[in-house]
């Protein structure tokens, strides 16, 4: 297992250097020049050359990226031109916020997707199985925004049971960063009313972001399951008097849940990156928000920066998808 | 029959499927006895409704599609098709246990051997008094026992490995401890060797034979192969198209085959010192049980027959313990003779 993981981590090492010329190319060949965005539409040509020198525009494709890995790596991301703050400091006060609420979101369809899709494959093609059919195919189909719209309406505004949007209440401190992710922050610091405010908020967002990853795990985790249910060494439990209970939710739901897992990786990495909507509606400030805002205005450090941060994420989730499937399947343990 | 009163009796068992097509009539009116620590073997070519069988003694056919049309399947005076599923579930490994045809396939490949075996065993202590119910430490230490009983190498350490790590007789003997774990009554023995490489085939047949003797099992050999039930059993009962034609002594059977079906059957066995090309087989093959052929479900593929059997043949006893379902019984007896 130690071999397993350490070769993992290596690879992904590999893996993030070639997202890192990836997308340092793609924001290079882009048409719009950042120069002349960054000096403004009143500039002339000397500004722009000065803003062009100042951010080394000027230097050749390769001696710019060798520059930006040095960068990275002595933590200067560069400067936003819009926020005019330090990237690292964006992205710092961002991204947490993302990564809670997409955490949250995945907590919420594992731990409702996996036994739907049990219950769903057990009663196959009964009325349960219906209703859950119903579920899934509407997760799939509706959109996130006017799911995350609906919801606003009726639970916040029409119920009042939870508020319309923000990451917390406009007068509440929050409290002083240790992981700079406000409900892990907030416990750790002992301020249980602000933890209790901050779980109020991420309720919908979270709620309106886990449908789509809900209605597909429910769909991949019933389908290995009915066929999983059907494998000889099902037949060969019960023939030695298992339980029931125990045939489905270990011995068949650890086999069904290796392709479900890799479902489950996939969508949080997507989820990630696709929080944008869902922080529109409900005004979270998120990653989503802040690339959106810097892709719109050509400002491409924040792009980046945000891009590998996103990235990042994306290969920790597979590398931690991973090592569950290395736990999970002693066939996948070995071939290393 | 006289004798002690059976361990296993199957009356006018029968048993359907649902399918698409139509209704499957897979078993229709079957029935045999089995005396405590005797070895029955049930031969057939592949469809005729052996597995069917034995899995429906152990109450594994998923209903629907399969359902049960009539008859009884009495497990010492109980009857097996009424008991319902809890205490179907307390028969299981502990009364009645059963190894199967692909030991590749009929363990959990992301499970340890020890968890497996461990898992079968605790299970197994629900049926039991609290007193006498096993501790997991005390359900290890009889799984290693079991191994060991089963002849596996190095039991102790195979506790930890996995399926893929083991050849398929490990495998195998691993299912054997696995179904002997509970001493149980009857083991239902499904095709256990085919499987299997002619060397490791006989190991485990030695194995089950020896298990046999030790702990005074009754067995089931469910197979296609008359040199197993040559080898492991007492008698037999040939099967053709969810029906049986012929239940004899071993010894009888094979020198006084008394059913067209069995002396076909014989006649396609190849022996040492006789020239493949006298191999025969039996032209044809088995009727669609969807709408099974009206009397003698043979008569298409029998070379003796005539206009009688049109109609369902008597079953007549041609000898002591030796009944056959034939309308030209004697006849083909004295030919086979």
């Amino acid at each position: 297992m130690l071999r397993f993981t350490l070769r993992r981590a290596v690879l992904m090492v590999f893996m993030l250097l070639g997202l890192l010329a990836i997308t340092f190319t793609i924001s290079h060949i882009a048409p719009a020049d950042p120069a002349a965005l960054a000096a403004g539409p009143d500039a002339d040509r000397a500004m722009i050359e000065r803003y062009r020198v100042e951010y080394g525009l000027d230097r050749p494709m390769y001696e710019q990226f060798a520059i930006y890995l040095q960068r990275l790596l002595t933590g200067n991301w560069g400067k936003s031109i819009h926020t005019t703050r330090q990237v690292w400091d964006d992205l710092v006060t961002y991204f947490p916020n993302t990564f809670e609420l997409v955490m949250f979101s995945i907590l919420i369809a594992v731990a409702l997707g996996v036994p739907l899709g049990v219950v769903a494959a057990v009663y196959q093609n009964r009325p349960i199985d219906h209703t859950i059919r119903i579920l899934t195919v509407s997760g799939v189909a509706l959109p996130m925004f006017w799911l995350g719209l609906m919801a606003q309406l009726y639970f916040a505004l029409h119920l009042g049971w939870f508020p319309l949007g923000g990451r917390i209440e406009m007068m509440t401190d929050p409290p002083q960063a240790i992981t700079h992710l406000l409900l892990v922050d907030s416990l750790l610091r002992g301020q249980f009313s602000t933890f209790v405010e901050g779980l109020h908020h991420i309720v919908l967002p979270a709620v309106a972001l886990c449908f789509p990853a809900l209605a597909s795990i429910i769909r991949v985790n019933r389908a290995e399951m009915l066929e999983t249910l059907n494998q000889d060494y099902i037949v060969n439990a019960r023939a030695h008097g298992l339980s029931t209970f125990r045939i489905v939710a270990v011995y068949a739901l650890k086999n069904a849940m290796l392709p479900t897992m890799a479902m489950i990786g996939l969508r949080f990495g997507w989820m990630l990156g696709g929080t944008v909507l869902v922080e529109t509606v409900f005004d979270w400030p998120g990653i989503g928000l802040y690339a959106v805002q810097a892709a719109i205005s050509s400002d491409f450090e924040p792009i980046m920066g945000a891009t590998i941060v996103l990235g990042f994420f994306f290969m920790m989730t597979n590398f931690v998808i991973d090592l569950i499937y290395g736990i999970l399947d002693p066939r996948v343990r070995e071939q290393v | 029959m006289t004798g002690p009163a059976p361990l296993l009796s199957v009356q006018d068992f029968r048993l359907e499927f649902d399918t698409f097509d139509g209704v499957y009539k897979a078993i229709d009116g079957i029935g045999f006895d089995l005396a405590p620590g005797e070895s029955l073997g049930i031969v057939g070519e592949t469809g005729c409704g052996k597995s069917v069988t034995a899995k429906s003694v152990m109450g594994l056919l998923p209903s629907p599609p399969a359902r049960v049309r009539g008859g009884r399947i009495l497990f010492d005076g109980e009857d097996l098709l009424r008991v319902g599923e809890r205490r179907m579930r307390a028969i299981r490994g502990n009364e009645i246990a059963m190894i199967f045809q692909d030991p590749m396939t009929y363990l959990n490949p992301v499970f340890s051997i020890g968890t497996q075996l461990v898992d079968v065993i605790l299970a197994h202590q629900r049926a039991r008094p609290r007193a006498e119910r096993m501790t997991r430490e005390r359900a290890r230490d009889h799984a290693v026992e079991m191994l060991r009983r089963v002849h596996l190498p190095n039991p102790e350490r195979q506790l930890d490995s996995y399926p893929y790590q083991l050849s398929g007789g490990m495998r195998q003997r691993v299912l054997i401890a696995m179904a002997l774990s509970g001493r149980p009554r009857l083991l239902i023995a499904d095709e256990p060797t085919t499987a299997l490489d002619v060397t490791i085939q006989a190991q485990i047949l030695d194995l089950i034979g020896e298990l046999r003797r030790d702990l005074g099992l009754s067995v089931v050999m469910i197979t296609h192969d008359l040199g197993v039930v040559a080898s492991v059993c007492d008698r037999v009962v040939v099967m053709y198209a969810g029906q049986i034609v012929e239940d004899a002594p071993v010894a009888r059977l094979f020198d006084h085959p008394a059913h067209p079906y069995t002396r076909g059957l014989l006649a396609a066995v190849p022996h040492p010192g006789r020239p493949a090309a006298s191999l025969s087989s039996i032209p044809g093959s088995l009727p669609n049980l969807l709408d099974p052929p009206a009397g003698c479900r043979f008569h298409g593929r029998c070379p003796l027959a005539g206009d009688d059997c049109l109609r369902p043949p008597p079953t007549t006893a041609v000898a002591d313990g030796h009944r056959v379902a034939c309308w030209r019984a004697m006849e083909a007896a004295d030919a086979g003779a």
